[in-house]
């Protein structure tokens, strides 16, 4: 699960050291906007077979790769 | 009966002050004053929509009849079905008012009956609770609760626009002395800074300064310097007063034991447009990209309406911003600073994505993050220029004989 989201996570961002950055704040560092992130939403929901409806996602607990995996783990 | 607005002068903070005191006290002692507060609320929505506004006090009680007994009944229907057309009518329904608020004047020339100020706030706030109650976010019905949280007084005239979730962890949760004493200390610094803004500068710069320049702008007519300085002018007065305000607000409900999110983040620092609505008025705009942009980009993906990612963000901005220009109001100048920071964004995406392609060639230092700040802050200032309808006067309605 947690190389699937870093893949989803690396093109969605098109950058490829993400693996090695997994506390990197993906706002703060204009790597994930809006649009991006309804992206991800969807990303995670046909590969990885979890929903997240768009109330669920709360900006600062979405913000950094782990944040994500550990998310998307829970669910 | 006397009538007093919230955070209109000196005294109303004294007043307030006073009749907060039990529960400040009750708070630093780890206790809850819920009766109380609900008392206090109560009275000073009394005070606002009382005396001579007794009418907007009416249209207030009927409006929130209508909101709480909609999202109850929408609530109890999601319990057991979730179809989209029913969704879709509650939304319409719960921002019916407003649409009729907002275009009775446009179309009768006279203020609507059922209108009150802070409707569209509350609007915000019911149109949110539908939407994660069809998620499935808001998992309960609390009757009472939704109506404090509509009501919450200290944000009920213009915002921060709070978050029902949010708002409810923080009513409920049992007040920890250490963190309330945090919170006081914010309160009272937010306060104090809320009245150099909005009693201070922007009585300088809206009371003491506009009415000058508006009027050498209006004799000059046409495009002048004195235009350029209402422009100036006008975009300072609206931050400080606009700012003040919300200040006020938040270090009222911190006072309360609320969080309620801050309106503002030194929003003429910001170095592009879209950063800059990450830092103006941010419940709004958090507001609309949550609860508009995000769900009209999901469902156009979702439903695969269209291929192109960038055409998908631009519909979605143009989408968002000509509703939040509908939502100022009717008029042609509020429409086009909508279109106007559409187009911003749009062309922000484009710069963005071409400097991002060519990273080399672009120098990055401190003279460019200031130029970057200077274009940003004029662009803003421009539109606040078109928001303000000072052009509208220029333009088409100057009756000043040349």
């Amino acid at each position: 699960m947690k190389e699937k989201v870093i893949e989803i996570l690396e093109d969605l961002t098109g950058s490829s050291d993400l693996a090695d950055n997994l506390d990197i704040n993906l706002f703060d560092e204009g790597l994930l906007d809006s649009m991006a992130t309804v992206q991800l939403l969807l990303e995670l929901q046909s590969q990885c077979g979890v929903e997240v409806p768009v109330s669920e996602f709360e900006r600062s607990e979405w913000d950094t790769p782990n944040k994500i995996i550990a998310k998307v783990e829970s669910m | 009966m006397i009538n007093l607005q919230p955070y209109e002068n000196p005294m109303y903070f004294v007043y307030l002050v006073i009749a907060l005191l039990p529960i400040m006290i009750a708070m630093l002692r780890g206790k809850q004053l819920h009766w109380y507060q609900t008392i206090v609320s109560f009275a000073f929505l009394l005070l606002a929509f009382g005396g001579v506004k007794w009418h907007e006090g009416i249209a207030l009680i009927g409006y929130i009849i209508f909101e709480v007994v909609l999202v109850g009944a929408y609530f109890h229907y999601r319990q057991r079905e979730n179809q989209t057309w029913i969704f879709c009518s509650a939304v319409i329904l719960a921002i019916i008012p407003l649409v009729i608020v907002k275009v009775t004047p446009a179309v009768y020339g006279h203020p609507s009956l059922i209108g009150f100020l802070g409707i569209s706030y509350l609007t915000f706030k019911a149109v949110q609770m539908v939407m994660e109650i069809r998620d499935g976010a808001i998992k309960e019905f609390d009757p009472w609760l939704t109506l404090q949280f509509l009501l919450f007084f200290p944000t009920i005239s213009s915002g921060p626009i709070d978050r029902y979730r949010r708002f409810k962890a923080d009513y409920e949760r049992v007040p920890n002395p250490q963190k309330y004493l945090q919170l006081l200390d914010k309160a009272v610094w937010y306060i104090f800074l809320g009245f150099l803004y909005k009693f201070l500068l922007a009585y300088v710069f809206g009371t003491l300064m506009l009415p000058y320049v508006s009027k050498m702008a209006l004799s000059y007519g046409g495009i002048s310097w004195w235009l350029v300085a209402y422009m100036y002018v006008y975009s300072m007065d609206l931050f400080f007063d606009f700012a003040g305000y919300s200040l006020f607000a938040v270090g009222i409900s911190y006072l309360m034991g609320i969080e309620t999110p801050m309106n503002f983040n030194r929003p003429f620092s910001a170095v592009n447009i879209k950063e800059f609505w990450n830092r103006w008025h941010m419940t709004l705009s958090f507001w609309f990209r949550d609860y508009i942009y995000m769900r009209l980009v999901f469902f156009i993906m979702k439903k695969k309406l269209m291929k192109n990612r960038i055409a998908i963000a631009n519909v979605g901005y143009l989408t968002l911003f000509l509703i939040m220009g509908f939502w100022h109001g009717l008029t042609w100048y509020y429409i086009v600073y909508g279109l106007y920071h559409a187009l911003a964004i749009i062309l922000c995406d484009v710069w963005l994505r071409y400097k991002k392609k060519h990273k080399d060639k672009f120098p990055s230092n401190r003279f460019t993050k200031l130029l970057a700040i200077f274009i940003t802050f004029n662009v803003v200032c421009f539109s606040f220029l078109i928001f303000s309808g000072f052009l509208d006067k220029l333009l088409f309605h100057n009756i000043i004989l040349r």
